[in-house]
């Protein structure tokens, strides 16, 4: 974003701010998947039975990845500065 | 509390801590790279107007969405109930719309920087300089007490010394908001709203679970002591202070609804800023209007894990029972945490209580270096600079705001309740400044003393309330008194304004287009579509009826 009047059309490069929240998300779904598929029994019998690590963060990865799909599919398009600065 | 042998410490592992140290990892890489579209003042205090809708209203509800939101909210869920609802589908949906789809056009379409600047632009000087000024007092001192909270959280939840946890918790807010100005507050807030989520759903869920699903949470909270009308959101008794149904749902639609929550949602410049930061005027009207969507459903992550804890532990049902003990209704949430996340999730949910409390400061802190740089400074002190003289000022205010929030934060370690005084007198001063913006942006014969006089009145009456609450001679309890007192100002605000202004002269017409319902043109107050704002599910005020229809079934469901 950082030339973002040399030419009409640009995609905004690495900085969407969609891929960095799936970014993170999905780092997030990756540890606690892991951590849900080597919990401990009785961690897991805190939470009333039910492996909250392991579904949270398959959700976790899901959510991500929609979130990738979505910056894929609609890429942030830059126009040209259609608000003259003031 | 001491820390050492606080209940309520979380056993956090070095995989919890892998988790908080990811995430505030992400929040300086947002801010290095929003620097990189820094490149004037512009840029630094609104985001050069380029963000997309859904990136400001996101940010639009996650500035909101800090420590006072969560902690308060869950705690009034656990001592109320379902009435505390009303914060939200009554205390801010209805205003949200009505600033995207009434109050925006005037705001975006007059080009101006700040709210301050449009009661500059409206009123003239005295006006404006009574808003900023105050606006700005009480950025900086909320923003004290945000750091306050946060640091306060760390200290019971993982024993940090407060001073180490106020300082490192001031230093990450300045970097990013140093570094990349409103856009990174805003990306940051954005990304803050996923991880809250990301926190408090998982803990809702496995809260649920555990309590044998809503049936099971019916059940209990109707055998607990709060019984089965905490189950309702209506009337809503307890929470109004009211003891006739009627009158409690007068003082919730008239004094939370209207009064409270259109001062807060609609001249508040750290919500306000969100929208003015959005690519067009379509974008800006649909920010507070995108928002509503999910604040409606915020309640359900953040009201009814209050509710669970209430009645799932024991500590707390003890407490509710008996009204002493250990632990209190600010603490529902972290004992919720205790009891049933297991590690990662845990260190996920204190990721997601930090972010909420550095959410809060951020847009305190971000507003704030706005209205002190461009209402402030280059007004009144140090006019006719280039730029990048502006765009450097506001780096430093930011900063000195940052070191007053650490003082502030210091001040409030030691007098607590000042600070909870500090906060109420504030949500007052909202009341006032609602009356003088919508008399003056539909009465074109306001003139600008009465703008600054009906302001001062306002909220003389408003300080006076408050006063006379506090000193027991008006006895209401709950949030009675709030009500009580922003209904007096904004009624005082009104009659003084009106009585002003037949006594002194208007501004000419000329000067008020753009700034008065009846002298803007329409094509003015619209949006011009442009592309990537076609389609019906970008129309602000189809959205906005589609947005108040979900929120009466939603009161219906649950009234």
């Amino acid at each position: 974003m950082a030339d973002q009047t040399s030419t009409p059309k640009q995609k905004a490069g690495a900085f969407d701010i969609r891929v960095v929240i799936a970014a993170l998300i999905g780092s997030y779904g990756l540890v606690l998947t892991i951590l849900g598929i080597i919990a401990d029994p009785a961690e897991v019998a805190k939470a009333g039975g039910l492996n909250i690590n392991l579904w949270g963060g398959i959700a976790m990865l899901v959510f991500a990845a929609l979130f990738v799909l979505w910056a894929r599919l609609r890429p942030i398009v830059v126009p040209v500065d259609e608000h003259p600065r003031e | 509390m001491p820390a050492q042998d606080s209940i309520l410490r979380l056993d956090a592992t070095a995989i919890d801590y892998l988790i908080i140290a990811l995430y505030f990892a992400f929040v300086l890489g947002i801010g290095y790279l929003a620097k990189r579209a820094v490149s004037n003042s512009l840029d630094f205090f609104l985001s050069g107007r380029s963000l997309p809708a859904w990136v400001t209203g996101l940010a639009f509800i996650s500035a909101n969405l800090g420590a006072i939101e969560i902690m308060g909210m869950s705690a009034n869920g656990a001592e109320y109930g379902m009435p505390t609802v009303h914060y939200f589908w009554v205390g801010a949906i209805p205003a949200m719309l009505f600033l995207g789809v009434v109050m925006m056009p005037f705001y975006y379409g007059s080009k101006v920087r700040s709210v301050p600047e449009f009661m500059l632009r409206r009123f003239g000087p005295p006006a404006h300089l009574v808003n900023a000024i105050s606006f700005a007092v009480a950025q900086v001192l909320i923003a004290g007490v945000n750091l306050f909270l946060l640091a306060t959280i760390v200290n019971v939840l993982l024993g940090w010394p407060i001073w180490v946890s106020v300082i490192v918790a001031a230093v990450i807010v300045l970097s990013y908001i140093t570094l990349g100005g409103l856009s990174a507050a805003i990306y940051n807030e954005v990304l803050q709203f996923f991880v809250i989520v990301a926190a408090l759903l998982p803990l809702t869920i496995v809260g649920l679970h555990k309590v044998g699903g809503w049936q099971g949470l019916t059940e209990k909270v109707t055998g607990s002591p709060g019984g089965g009308e905490q189950l309702s959101a209506w009337p809503g008794n307890a929470l109004s202070g009211f003891s006739s149904n009627f009158l409690s749902v007068i003082g919730i639609v008239f004094g939370l609804g209207f009064v409270l929550s259109f001062g807060y949602w609609t001249t508040n410049f750290v919500e306000v800023q969100r929208a003015m930061a959005s690519k067009n005027m379509s974008a800006a009207r649909r920010t507070p209007i995108i928002g509503s969507f999910p604040k409606m459903f915020v309640p359900f992550i953040v009201i009814v894990p209050g509710m669970i804890a209430a009645v799932l532990v024991p500590e707390l049902a003890d407490f509710k029972a008996n009204g002493s003990g250990e632990v209190d209704y600010n603490d529902a949430l972290l004992l919720l945490m205790r009891d049933l996340l297991p590690n990662g999730m845990l260190g996920l949910a204190i990721t997601g209580l930090l972010a909420s409390f550095m959410a809060g400061m951020a847009a305190n802190l971000s507003s704030f270096n706005t209205v002190v740089s461009y209402d402030l400074i280059e007004r009144y002190v140090i006019k006719d600079r280039p730029d990048e003289f502006y765009l450097r000022t506001g780096r430093w205010v930011t900063v000195v705001g940052t070191v007053i929030a650490i003082g502030t934060a210091a001040i409030a370690s030691g007098y607590s309740n000042l600070m909870d005084y500090l906060q109420q007198l504030f949500s007052f001063f909202n009341a006032p400044l609602f009356a003088t913006f919508i008399l003056g942006m539909f009465w074109k014969r306001m003139t600008a003393t009465a703008g600054w006089v009906g302001l001062v009145s306002g909220t003389a009456t408003a300080v006076l309330v408050f006063i006379l609450s506090e000193n027991g001679v008006i006895d209401l309890p709950g949030q009675g008194a709030s009500f009580v007192g922003a209904g007096a100002a904004f009624v005082v605000d009104i009659v003084v304004s009106v009585l002003v202004s037949l006594a002194t002269a208007p501004k000419r017409d000329e000067e008020l287009v753009g700034l008065v319902y009846s002298l803007t043109p329409k094509e003015q107050r619209t949006e011009v579509t442009v592309r990537g704002d076609h389609g019906w599910y970008r129309r602000p005020v189809l959205l906005a009826g589609i947005s108040l229809a979900m929120t009466i079934a939603l009161n219906i469901v649950f009234g």
